[in-house]
């Protein structure tokens, strides 16, 4: 009877939440990434190439500030050699010199370029209209159900490279002008519509090792990189703590065993 | 300085009697470790030795990050994501903290209900109960303060929507929610002090605690049954009882690594699983989120907090008998606040003289609910504040109300509880038969 009164009351709080889960309109794919689950990692050159779209597309308004240049060459991360990562940091442009004075080099009265150990550019912070990405794969929450429980994350992780794979992927063609701004029908996006034009156009970067680079596969790889950019230190965290977890399960056993046998003699005694 | 007779520390060597005169310290480390425990104890005592885990824990781990964590609002996002990324293992210590949170607050909730379940709180161990009150009042107090320092979005949010509770008060609320930022909104002087109290309240804590532990020690621990340790002599004694060290020191590490094997495992596979994404994007005055929500642990009573909205008959009751002294805000705050203090109470509260709710058939019944209530509000403080939730707040806060204040000092007097075992001994026995032996 007992177990009775807490199903109905389970299914009472269910039934109540079934307008809110049926309200949420956008739609986030669940994307497939290497480094999901207590063992994945991250691909190399699949980071690799989502560098490459972000320099080529996302750089131009997205910042990057958390991150430096000198983590590109990091083991775990998108791996480039040092000399790659020295040249990349070389060639990076400036697009906002005012949010990034500390470039500037009075004596020659000119903004210097980039080294291996400074980070990336700071876009826009007096009037950040696009956000700093450095940390958006861990600011996003793609899946939160059912019911607002958040159980679904456990099996599916956060959600928040899929969420940028999802805002990338789900523009419908559709646009509307509202008080001198468009907006782009998006599945994604929560309320459906965003400022930001679709950026990504099949073939617009050419993958230097060849990869297919329509929409859907530039996505995932820019929404992976990001993840990288989010947690860099996840290969590490995931090496740890599974090493940690195992000298845990080993240590309960051996205080198993010793608990058991000291507290023999008292129990079953007659 | 424990009540329960038991064998003192005798100094033997000629250097531990020269010490005991001048300092008897080693006599109250060996009369702390070696108190006689109740032998029936059941797994729901080890939570305990959790929470003083966690709270070294939390301190060392807190220590670490404050070297290098910078707490000004220009930096102190930028100084959290420096320690993720370039101080040594930065990223495992502020997980574990940050988790580490998380595992306090479970640990604490699971240990007061242990406590309301078998009637910890009553006769003679109320000292025990209040002492644990306060220093859960501290630890949410700490936890509140620490959440701040990220300086992200709900760390600014959720500051600005707490210390407004204290502005809710009437005539002196506003001056005193000032006082608290240090100016007229959440700012850098607010960050600062966050940052010295977070520092401090731990060590607070620590001083509760240690309260908290002479108190119990004192009056001996309760145990399954609610039936006291007989102290008629050393040799009654230690039927009931057995030494807490080793028999529980080593059975409550066996139950902590067992625990901390899965506190590993979160911070393993989904060490933000109990955050905020919000909690990532960096702290903006000019962009409200969506909805603003406290961390896990303050989510009941955050429930209890906004059940209590304008249209509620009882808000309009008081605000029109107070004359509009008491508004819906302030009865939010005080029924939050309520809530806790009904609960410090409860020793006095609950009239039933059987102690253990385990030979209380009724009692069972509305405890069980009464976790169920809680499960639920915290699940409803995550919610938007609008029907149905606020409805179901609104339920979950009156049952929450009532079980204190109506169900257990009613129930004590209806109730016709079964008698328990005459002895710790008798039901020890009971468990462990000597034909059950293989």
């Amino acid at each position: 009877m007992f177990k009775k009164t807490i199903l109905s009351a389970l299914l009472a709080a269910g039934l109540s939440t079934g307008a809110y889960a049926s309200g949420a309109e956008s739609h986030i794919e669940d994307f497939s990434f290497s480094f999901e689950g207590p063992f994945g990692s991250y691909d190399e050159h699949q980071l690799q190439r989502g560098l490459q779209v972000y320099t080529a597309v996302c750089s131009a308004c997205h910042g990057l500030q958390y991150v430096a240049f000198r983590n590109l060459g990091d083991e775990g991360g998108p791996a480039l050699d040092e000399d790659q990562v020295k040249a990349y940091a070389a060639q990076f442009s400036l697009y906002d010199e005012e949010s990034n004075s500390y470039l500037y080099d009075s004596e020659k009265d000119e903004f210097r370029q980039f080294i291996v150990s400074d980070n990336f550019p700071i876009h826009n912070a007096a009037d950040p209209v696009a956000p700093d990405l450095s940390l958006m794969a861990k600011a996003r929450a793609g899946f939160h159900g059912p019911w607002g429980l958040g159980i679904n994350q456990v099996v599916k992780g956060m959600g928040g490279p899929e969420y940028i794979a999802s805002i990338l992927t789900g523009y419908t063609g559709h646009e509307k002008e509202e008080a001198g701004t468009t907006f782009y029908e998006n599945t994604a996006f929560p309320g459906g519509w965003i400022a930001m034009a679709p950026p990504l156009d099949d073939d617009f970067v050419e993958y230097r090792d060849g990869h297919d680079a329509d929409v859907h596969h530039m996505s995932q790889d820019v929404a992976a990189f990001l993840m990288w950019t989010a947690e860099p230190k996840m290969t590490a965290r995931k090496e740890t703590g599974f090493l940690v977890f195992v000298f845990m399960v080993f240590l309960a056993s051996l205080l198993y065993l010793t608990n058991k046998r000291l507290w023999a003699p008292h129990k079953y005694k007659d | 300085m424990s009540g329960i007779p038991h064998d003192h520390y005798e100094p033997k060597t000629g250097f531990e009697k020269w010490l005991h005169e001048r300092l008897p310290i080693v006599s109250l480390a060996y009369d702390t470790l070696m108190i006689p425990t109740p032998k029936n104890l059941n797994w729901w005592w080890i939570w305990g030795i959790v929470l003083a885990f966690c709270l070294v824990l939390q301190i060392i781990t807190g220590i670490i990050l404050a070297m290098h964590y910078t707490p000004h609002v220009d930096l102190a996002f930028a100084s959290v994501e420096h320690i993720m990324r370039d101080v040594n293992a930065g990223w495992a210590i502020r997980y574990t903290h940050m988790n580490g949170a998380s595992l306090f607050f479970m640990a604490v909730y699971i240990h007061i209900f242990r406590g309301l379940y078998y009637g910890s709180y009553k006769a003679p161990r109320e000292i025990t109960w209040i002492i644990g009150m306060l220093i859960y009042l501290a630890m949410m107090a700490t936890g509140f303060l620490g959440y701040v320092l990220p300086w992200g979005q709900m760390s600014f949010w959720g500051a600005t929507v707490i210390t407004g509770l204290f502005g809710a008060i009437p005539f002196i609320g506003e001056p005193i929610q000032a006082w608290l930022l240090g100016g007229p909104a959440v700012g850098n002087p607010t960050l600062n002090r966050f940052f010295s109290l977070h520092y401090l309240l731990p060590f607070v804590i620590v001083g509760l605690v240690a309260v908290h532990m002479w108190a119990f020690h004192t009056t001996g621990n309760n145990n399954p049954t609610g039936v006291e340790v007989r102290r008629g002599s050393k040799e009654e004694v230690k039927k009931d009882t057995l030494p807490f060290w080793p028999y529980f020191v080593i059975k409550d590490l066996f139950a902590l690594v067992v625990v901390l094997a899965i506190f590993v495992a979160v911070i393993w596979t989904m060490p933000n699983y109990f955050g905020h994404p919000d909690n990532y994007l960096i702290a903006n005055p000019l962009v409200t989120p969506a909805h603003i929500v406290p961390e896990w642990y303050y989510l009941p009573f955050y429930a209890i907090l906004r059940a209590f909205t304008a249209d509620v008959a009882i808000v309009q009751l008081v605000s029109w008998v107070t004359g509009g002294i008491v508004d819906a805000k302030f009865f939010g705050v005080l029924a939050m606040f309520g809530s806790i203090f009904v609960m410090a109470l409860v020793p006095w509260l609950d009239t039933s003289r059987t102690r253990s709710g385990t030979y209380r058939p009724m009692f069972k019944w509305f405890f069980w609910f009464f976790v169920i209530d809680f499960m639920v509000l915290m699940w409803a403080g995550a919610m938007p504040a609008e029907p149905p939730y606020s409805i179901i707040s609104l339920v979950g806060a009156a049952y929450w109300f009532a079980y204190f204040l109506v169900i257990l000092p009613v129930l004590g007097l209806v109730e016709k509880a079964k008698t328990p075992p005459a002895t710790i001994e008798e039901d020890f026995d009971a468990h462990y038969k000597p034909e059950a032996a293989e």
